[in-house]
């Protein structure tokens, strides 16, 4: 009894000390390190609702344990009734009724609609990539790719929607998930509070190459925001050196512009992601690579050996000078 | 599922002194289903053909986007063993309320039957919603009706709609019988009738009640409005109160008893442990804010294990050891037991517990990796280990249930004192199983009635020989069990496995597309179960009445309300209803997402056509009827008469109801609302089919004279499913004609 006792104790000591660094660890894609307003929210909520969970399971187990006991009187008939009414009955309806009216109260902050003159930013899901849309000031939009930048302390809201299967965005550190559907709309507030980079992932499985579906997020001053939208609205610079010049050319040869838009060239694809500034993205490929010559360089020769079902087509064929040259071009576009 | 039945087939009939269920070769159909149905669908892992769109499936990814035959074989698949749940739903139904023993009023049966007949209940109103789901979606995939392409007016919302219908109820289909098993053990080792008994029973019919009003916590994320969103949380929490008192009513059981520790109670302690953490988690997901960050996550994986391992897996290896003497006669080893338990109770916390920080840390499900320096490995590593202990101790387990056993000896009869009928059978068992039906008078016969194994044994209650060389059992009133028949039982058949083979044919042809093979195994399906109806039911007895012991003399046919065979038809035509209204559940969700539906621009059906089609089909309906009244008088002509009349009203109804759609140029294939039209006629037709048929069975029965005026079984029971067609057609008939007419008058 007291050596099982004894155990318990020592297990639970040990799964305490193993979680307490992984939970403090600021980590990029964590509900429990919220950036944004409905994140804290959330996670506020769970703090609590997870302690009151931990204490009604050791109340349960705890009763569990005196009942296995056979050094004890059994209970009469008024008290068991008494005890199926309160345990089973009342205690739970009061806990879950309390429980309710806080998660309904949430909903309003979590789903609010922001005012007109919030940044709006429609975000696509593709197989397996994000096409997003930033207005220009003026009437047109700048379309980017796979990540986000925000400005801090500033309500944005996300017009969802897809453009094949059912994706779900999600940016755990600030806000939950909501689903992009095919023919829908939906939207999702987003209210960052602390600068920094998080990470995003789609959360509805969309296929091969589902987990490799990620998104960037950097959420920055006003000032820098402004100064990034004003550096990705720009049109591409032509390259000044002879390598990166040749992969310019080798570019627009190989048709590399039916799919893709470098803005400021004849490149005016709508289907894969547009690459004005690649160089300067966080990621390759949806959060799977770096960003540099190499990685470019073995994107475009092997695309779906690395994301399966992307569809972006293996390039090997061509030959390796003009794969280099090519994925020099693509990471000068800053 | 299958588990459940397997366990519910072989132990009902023993809790309730009966000498089987009513309908032995239908669950060998259903059994040849589940099999042929499970090695098809499971199998095709091996050839490289599984489905790959998750066990949800969700539309456009599996309609658009995913080639070959993995989308077909999981719906075909599936509808097929859904078949045999169905057939199981059915003849556990029936059982618990028709084979009870005399005396076993309702408020009398084991809470095993109870927590049966609630689960029966929700197959019947779960599983035919993915049916018609799994018709619509098969029809996207074989034939391009766009019910899921939103470029034509359909909506990938309406199959999750549909499947989390079935979806959620489902788990609690997997649940309940398995709390069953602990609701069975716990009195035993308590050596105390439960506590508590009502209040598990309105719990237990609660639950049931409630598992179908939250469907929705499945798609909080979908960017549903507010107060949908705040209804679906509250039935989701206000499940966690049916089984919170469930929970409390084993604890009180206890308390008023002295446990007697034992390996099943090892594993229902430790299921008890494991599931209220699952319903704790499940308390938190239900709630919408929450649930909008763990949805998809590593926390719900590690919730539904707890919930599942917890409310499934540990209750049936408690059962397993239990019951294991009545399947074999011989007790399981406690040793391995305790080893079993301790394995798989340890590494299922070591794999599962990490699982909730995982998610919590972001880790989406459904991905076979992840990068690095997001803090999922280490986690992701002790799951793995953990794993493989639970693994150790399954198959501890299962090398206990399989090792052979020869030499050791016979368990003692009832070897743990419980006190419900099932412990009468003798060891080693007979094949008779209980010796005479006993009368009851308590919910534990065996601790009440002193004497009563005894009075079983020396054949001193019903049904104690077999005179007359027939299978028998005894058939009560289903609240009072006043035994009211004498059933004969059928015996062993191929009948049913050529049934189900062809069965399985006309579903695993139609995966390939080879359409003119299906419809070949259809037929053949069809044409085996007629012969098999022919010569197996509704059998002319010998006699009218026999003697069943303690001087009671009961008929050996009855017709009607009394009869089995009504009751089955009952329910059988309640879950099909059940799949009927999820299809105008379709047609009216299409209504409420779009403004323009029925589209102005496209043709409906007209008025004409599906007004005569529901007069010629009310027709035979009522034909049907002056039929079974005229056989009662014994104007055979007129019924004959009556009949083909019937027969040519169906068909001609079938024709006017194609027609409307037909005639004014319905194309499906254009855009959602002819298609759903026509699903919704196609339904119709086939129904009207299977009427008919029955209809043509009447009359030759009659004419060979297996159906007489007091034997008319066969033509009662198809006047109660001309009852049922009569409200399909009604409802059929003014959603696809009359309610367009409403609603362009708007």
């Amino acid at each position: 009894m007291r050596q099982r006792l004894a155990v318990a104790v020592i297990c639970s000591t040990a799964v305490v000390l193993f979680s307490l660094p992984i939970i403090a660890a600021a980590l990029p894609q964590s509900t429990l390190h919220p950036a944004g307003r409905g994140a804290e929210l959330i996670a506020g909520l769970f703090w609590w609702m997870a302690g009151g969970a931990l204490l009604i399971w050791a109340l349960v187990i705890g009763i569990a344990w005196y009942a296995q006991r056979t050094d004890r009187q059994p209970w009469s008939t008024t008290a068991l009734r008494r005890f199926i009414i309160i345990g089973g009955a009342v205690f739970p309806t009061l806990v879950l009724t309390t429980l309710l009216v806080w998660g309904l109260w949430l909903l309003a902050p979590l789903r609010a609609e922001p005012g007109t003159d919030a940044l709006r930013i429609t975000v696509i899901g593709e197989q397996f990539w994000w096409r997003v849309r930033y207005p220009d000031g003026t009437d047109n939009q700048i379309e980017l790719a796979n990540e986000l930048w925000l400005p801090v302390n500033e309500p944005v809201e996300l017009l969802l929607q897809s453009r094949d299967v059912i994706h779900s965005f999600w940016v755990p550190a600030l806000a939950g998930k909501m689903d992009m559907i095919p023919g829908r709309t939906t939207r999702l507030l987003l209210e960052p509070n602390r600068t920094g980079s998080f990470r995003g992932a789609c959360a509805e499985y969309c296929g091969a190459s589902h987990t490799f579906m990620a998104l960037q997020v950097r959420v920055v001053e006003r000032l820098q925001y402004e100064a990034w939208l004003a550096a990705q609205r720009a049109p591409a610079m032509m390259p000044t050196d002879a390598l990166a010049l040749a992969g310019a050319n080798a570019f627009l040869r190989n048709g590399c512009g039916a799919c893709h838009t470098i803005r400021g060239t004849a490149a005016g694809g709508r289907v894969g992601p547009d690459l004005t500034h690649v160089g300067s993205r966080l990621s390759l490929a949806a959060g799977t690579l770096t960003t540099d010559s190499d990685t470019l360089a073995r994107w475009i020769s092997h695309a779906p050996t690395i994301k399966p079902d992307a569809r972006m087509p293996a390039f090997e064929v061509l030959p390796a000078a003009e794969i280099t040259a090519m994925a020099a071009y693509l990471e000068a576009l800053q | 599922m299958p588990i459940f039945e397997a366990f519910s087939i072989l132990i009902l009939p023993q809790l309730l002194g009966a000498r089987d269920l009513p309908f032995p070769r239908l669950s060998a159909y259903g059994f040849w289903c589940f099999l042929i149905g499970g090695v098809f669908v499971c199998g095709s892992i091996f050839f490289n053909v599984a489905p790959a769109g998750g066990w949800f499936m969700y539309p456009p990814l599996t309609t658009q986007y995913q080639d070959g035959l993995g989308p077909d074989i999981w719906l075909l698949g599936l509808s097929f063993i859904e078949v045999a749940s169905l057939a199981a739903a059915v003849e556990l139904i029936v059982g618990v309320l028709k084979t009870r023993p005399p005396g076993m009023r309702i408020n009398l049966m084991p809470l095993y039957a109870w927590y049966i007949l609630v689960v029966g209940v929700m197959i019947l109103f779960a599983f035919p919603p993915l049916i018609a789901g799994d018709l619509l979606f098969e029809l996207e995939r074989a034939f391009d009706w766009p019910f899921f392409d939103p470029a034509r007016g359909g909506d990938p919302l309406l199959w999750q709609h549909l499947f989390w219908i079935f979806g959620h109820p489902e788990v609690y289909i997997i649940f309940l019988p398995s709390i069953a098993l602990v609701a069975m053990i716990v009195p035993t080792f308590a050596q105390r009738p439960i506590v508590g008994y009502s209040w598990i029973v309105l719990a237990a019919v609660g639950t049931g009640f409630l598992s179908f009003g939250l469907w929705v916590h499945h798609m909080y994320t979908t960017g549903m409005p507010n107060i949908s969103i705040g209804f679906f949380s509250a039935a989701s929490e206000a499940v966690a109160i049916s089984t919170g008192v469930q929970i409390f009513c084993f604890l009180a059981t206890l308390l008023a008893g002295r446990l007697t520790r034992s390996v099943p109670m090892l594993f229902v302690a430790g299921a008890l442990a494991i599931f209220v953490l699952g319903g704790l988690t499940g308390v938190m997901v239900a709630l919408a804010p929450f649930d909008f960050q763990a949805h998809d996550t590593y926390f719900i994986v590690a919730h539904l294990h707890y919930v599942l391992i917890g409310g499934m897996l540990f209750p049936v290896a408690a059962g397993v050891h239990y019951f294991f003497p009545l399947a074999t006669g011989k007790l399981l080893s406690p040793r391995l037991g305790r080893w079993a338990f301790w394995l798989m109770f340890i590494g299922f916390n070591v794999a599962f517990m990490p699982m909730h920080l995982t998610g919590l840390l972001g880790m989406p499900r459904r991905v076979y990796t992840y990068a690095p320096n997001l803090g999922f490995d280490t986690l992701n590593l002790i799951s793995t280990v953990g794993a493989y202990v639970l693994a150790a101790g399954v198959a501890v387990l299962l090398f206990d249930v399989v090792r052979p056993r020869k030499k050791q000896p016979f368990a003692p009869r009832n070897p743990w004192q419980a006190g419900t009928l099932e412990w009468l059978a003798e060891m080693p068992p007979q094949s008779w199983g209980v010796r005479s039906i006993p009368v009851v008078r308590s919910r534990y016969p065996l601790w009440d009635q002193p004497g009563l194994m005894r009075e079983v044994d020396t054949g001193r209650y019903f049904l104690p020989g077999a005179a007359d060389g027939h299978r028998e059992t005894l058939i009560t009133t289903t609240l009072d069990a006043m035994p009211v028949q004498c059933q004969r039982v059928p015996g062993p058949t191929f009948k049913a496995l050529w049934a189900a083979l062809f069965t399985g044919g006309a579903f695993i042809f139609a995966t390939f597309a080879w359409y003119s093979a299906a419809l070949i195994s259809a037929v053949l399906a069809l044409a085996v179960i007629l012969l098999w109806l022919w010569t197996g039911t509704s059998i002319i007895p010998e006699q009218e009445q026999k003697d069943v012991g303690l001087g009671l003399r009961l008929p050996l046919y009855e017709s009607g309300r009394h009869s089995v065979g009504w009751w089955a038809m009952l329910i059988t035509m309640i879950g099909d209803m059940s799949a009927f209204f999820s299809l105008v559940f379709g047609y009216l969700f299409y209504w409420t997402i779009s403004a323009d539906f029925p589209p102005a621009a496209l043709p409906g059906p007209g008025i004409g056509w599906p007004v005569a089609a529901l007069l010629l089909l009310l027709a035979s309906w009522l034909l049907t009827l002056r039929a079974r009244h005229d056989n009662r008088e014994d104007r055979n002509v007129r019924y004959q008469l009556d009949l083909a009349a019937s027969v040519l009203c169906g068909v001609a109804g079938a024709a006017a109801l194609m027609a409307g759609p037909w005639f004014n140029g319905m194309r499906p294939t254009e855009h959602v609302y002819p298609a759903i039209t026509w699903a919704l006629v196609v339904w119709l037709t086939l129904h009207i089919g299977a009427g008919v048929i029955m209809q043509a069975y009447c009359m030759a029965r009659r004419w060979r004279r297996r159906l007489t005026p007091q034997h008319d079984m066969d033509i009662q029971n198809i006047g109660l499913y001309w009852h049922f067609m009569a409200l399909t057609a009604a409802v059929t008939v003014f959603t696809i004609a009359v309610f367009p007419l409403l609603t362009s008058a708007r």
